[in-house]
């Protein structure tokens, strides 16, 4: 079954188109890596499907209900607010730099959104909160304050702040980017550890190796379009694919 | 001396009064201005723009003395002179604070909204729970400036016939020859700022718990 399938979505800039023409589905229980150069269009991918940005044209349906599909007029119709404000949450995201709120402890983190938008008790919020903490190997930060952790520290709170929603889908957009290499490894084993529990995960990343081992389905992505797409095998070892090869090329795999 | 004294009290206590309701009002004016101010509506966000650079841009002791004769002119009524000098401070405050919000709400990063808006909450919790919370740590230093001087600006209304602080020892000093009660009054203020800015580094401390 597929939880998010996208059609013909079109997204440009001002003059500059960065989604042209982008059509995939991802199944339930999958996980699908989006690689591609830099401005490729990934991560607009991801924040539209987020609902951070909107589409100029397109269809996008997550979890059976439809986001945005294209009007008669051939422009998008996004669908009425109580419906966004359903649907959105169950996509969670998962940034670039983390965007924890500073002024909020780790439990309130992942509390907050708990308490105030789902209206989860407080008491069960906060055993869900410890739950994922722990999980997360992060049992004993609760109490701390982002500032106090490391980057990766701050990314798994993050992700744990994501899964306390329940979300049918966890994106990430470049999680590792703004680490170094050793706390890079600490995410990507979080990571590969929801994947082992079937959690159904997108993955916007830089880390080919990683792509290759973890994911079910890569999509290589290259100035808006999805030039090739399957499994990791096809993509990373068997490409017939001119510019696939030039781009992989670089990482040595 | 000591009838003296009691007189400047008696002054300070209406500067005081002046401080606290020019705040009063002031604090949460400026907030709605600095929204109007970024609203995307362009004949909103022009006429507080406009708002702004009048109160910014002309004297203080102008604006109180428009505020207290004009509707005089307009109605043939004034309102009170104490009603006349909180509206005037209110209303020029309120444009300062607008700009120290302003600055300080567009300092927050993009990030922090987006994660607010991927995590569900609605525009009014991330505004007073996300957003706010953490300009009012930014704005401090800023925030410390103003109100400082307004301690010093309540001076002013005398210009208009309040009996607050600085005109009661003017008053004295004519009475008595002596300039002695208008250096009094300058220890008053001092003091009184002195207070204002030990307050401020204890809200900037308790603010300290995060970075």
């Amino acid at each position: 079954m597929s939880v998010i399938s996208v059609e013909h979505v079109r997204k440009s800039f001002s003059t500059l188109e960065v989604l042209q023409d982008i059509s995939f589905s991802l199944n339930s229980g999958e996980v699908l890596s989006i690689i591609g150069p830099s401005g490729s269009g990934k991560s607009t991918l991801l924040r539209c499907i987020t609902n951070l940005e909107t589409v100029d044209s397109g269809t996008i349906v997550i979890g059976g209900d439809t986001l945005v599909t294209t009007g008669p007029d051939g422009t998008a119709v996004y669908a009425d607010k109580g419906t966004i404000t359903r649907i959105r949450l169950r996509v969670g995201l998962v940034f670039q730099n983390f965007n924890l709120f500073p002024h909020f402890s780790v439990l309130r983190n992942i509390t907050e959104a708990q308490i105030h938008v789902l209206k989860t008790p407080r008491q069960e919020a906060t055993e869900r909160a410890y739950d994922l903490l722990a999980k997360m190997g992060l049992g004993d930060k609760a109490k701390a304050y982002p500032y106090q952790l490391s980057g990766g520290q701050q990314q798994r709170v993050s992700i744990a702040r994501a899964l306390a929603l329940r979300p049918q889908v966890l994106c990430f957009d470049e999680p590792t980017s703004a680490l170094d290499p050793e706390l890079t490894g600490e995410i990507l084993a979080v990571i590969r550890e929801l994947a082992t529990e079937h959690m159904t995960m997108m993955v916007v990343t830089h880390e080919m190796a990683f792509a290759r081992d973890i994911s079910d389905r890569v999509i290589f992505m290259d100035e808006g379009f999805i030039v090739e797409e399957g499994t990791p095998k096809q993509v990373f070892s068997d490409t017939k694919n001119e510019r696939t090869r030039r781009f992989l090329s670089r990482f040595g795999s | 001396m000591g009838r003296l004294l009691t007189l400047m009290l008696g002054g300070t206590l209406t500067s005081l009064k002046i401080f606290f309701l020019t705040l009063l009002f002031a604090l949460p004016l400026g907030l709605l201005v600095a929204k109007g101010r970024m609203s995307k509506h362009r004949i909103i966000s022009s006429l507080v723009n406009g708002y702004i650079m009048i109160m910014r841009g002309t004297p203080l002791i102008l604006q109180l003395i428009f505020v207290y004769f004009a509707p005089y002119y307009v109605f043939g009524a004034s309102s009170d002179r104490f009603t006349a000098v909180i509206i005037a401070y209110a209303i020029n405050y309120a444009a300062y604070f607008a700009e120290i919000y302003r600055g300080g709400i567009q300092s927050i990063p993009q990030g922090q909204l987006e994660a607010s808006s991927v995590l569900g909450f609605t525009k009014v919790h991330t505004f007073t729970h996300i957003v706010m919370p953490q300009v009012v740590k930014r704005i401090m230093p800023a925030m410390g400036n103003e109100v400082i001087t307004l301690v010093k600006d309540t001076a002013l209304a005398q210009t208009i016939g309040v009996a607050e602080l600085f005109r009661v020892a003017q008053n004295a000093a004519a009475r008595e020859f002596s300039t002695m009660p208008i250096f009094v009054a300058g220890v008053f203020y001092f003091v009184m700022n002195a207070i204002v800015s030990k307050s401020f580094d204890l809200i900037e401390r308790k603010l300290d718990y995060y970075k």
